[in-house]
């Protein structure tokens, strides 16, 4: 069910933290870049608030925005994403924001860039609370459009009760061919994936199958529209 | 940061009392917790740039340390913090960092604003 990955006029990617691009949607962004695509990528937060500080720990609470700042201009000189825009927010507060002040947010940006497709959350389905506001955000912003006007949304769900809400994805790209760029792009956020990129290097080396087959394929729903998250906003 | 040395911990902290600082307290077992743990009751609180004077602050217990400081009108205390630093802007950062590297607790004091 692999589809062609349609050229687009251009494309706006919104997530809340460095590193959301990469596991999901960072060979896709890839294929873009390659197709002469503008993309432009606005992360909402620096993830101040990661977790992880290493043994021994190689940052603080304090210095980890500066670490995350550089992993995230890296993986998107890796994915080749000329324009990347870092919003300003404070991880884990998203949601705390005025929330017409967030939807004004996305609506500039797509005034300002006119996309033919953005790529973020699906509302419901995104797990994290800056996912999810995140993903309110857009669907507010595209619902104000009319119709026709609006652009397409490729949505990221990964919560455990996706299929069961959502069904299967509608959309799946082959990027296979982006293999080394996508493991750049982990790679560029090591304080984030360090823990799991020995690993997956290994099985892709050793051909797993499974592996291969999770990493290769990105897999996006559309929004449905007429199962809105809510009536109006 | 360096894990604890409750004796120079001590005497950082005592090196902040009576003065009027910015305070930044975190608990977390990170927003995945209920994700990869269906059932995961997910607690946690975050505070930053509140103001605060303390009279007596101590490092207690065995590590993981327990770390609490005395208010004119009440009470801070944070425990699991393994780790520290004075960093180079002269702020007191504590840390309680899990068996795998990851940030359960901070603790930190800044006699100026920490960064937003």
């Amino acid at each position: 069910m692999a589809v062609k990955i349609e050229k687009e006029r251009s494309v706006l990617v919104v997530f809340p933290h460095p590193d959301d691009e990469a596991f999901g949607t960072s060979g896709t962004l890839s294929k873009y870049v390659d197709m002469g695509v503008p993309v432009t990528y606005a992360c909402l937060t620096l993830g101040e608030m990661g977790r992880n500080l290493g043994i021994p720990p190689f940052a603080t609470r304090e210095t980890l925005p500066e670490v995350r700042k550089k992993e995230l201009q890296a993986a998107a000189d890796a994915i080749g994403i000329k324009d990347l825009r870092m919003m300003g927010f404070r991880d884990k507060t998203v949601e705390f924001e005025d929330d017409e002040k967030m939807v004004q947010l996305i609506s500039g940006l797509i005034d300002e860039l006119d996309p033919s497709l953005i790529i973020t959350f699906y509302p419901g389905y995104s797990v994290h609370p800056d996912h999810e506001a995140t993903a309110r955000a857009v669907v507010r912003a595209v619902r104000r459009l009319p119709e026709e006007k609006r652009p397409k949304l490729y949505l990221v769900a990964f919560a455990n009760d996706t299929e069961e809400g959502l069904g299967m994805p509608d959309i799946e790209h082959e990027v296979a061919d982006m293999l080394d760029r996508k493991i750049k792009t982990l790679k560029a956020h090591a304080s984030q994936t360090g823990y799991m990129i020995h690993d997956l290097e290994k099985a892709i080396a050793a051909g797993e199958a499974e592996a291969i087959e999770r990493f290769a394929k990105e897999r996006f729903y559309r929004y449905r529209w007429h199962d809105d998250f809510e009536e109006s906003f | 940061m360096e894990k604890v040395n409750p004796e120079q911990l001590q005497r950082l902290i005592d090196s902040f009392a009576g003065k009027e600082l910015y305070i930044h307290l975190e608990t977390t077992n990170g927003s995945y917790a209920a994700h990869f743990n269906e059932g995961f009751f997910n607690a946690g609180a975050f505070i930053r740039n509140a103001q605060i004077r303390f009279e007596l602050g101590k490092v207690a217990g065995e590590a993981p340390h327990r770390v609490g400081l005395k208010l004119p009108y009440g009470w801070v205390y944070a425990q699991g913090i393994t780790h520290y630093e004075l960093d180079e802007h002269g702020r007191l950062l504590m840390a309680g960092l899990d068996g795998s590297g990851k940030l359960a607790v901070a603790l930190e004091l800044s006699e100026t604003p920490f960064a937003y």
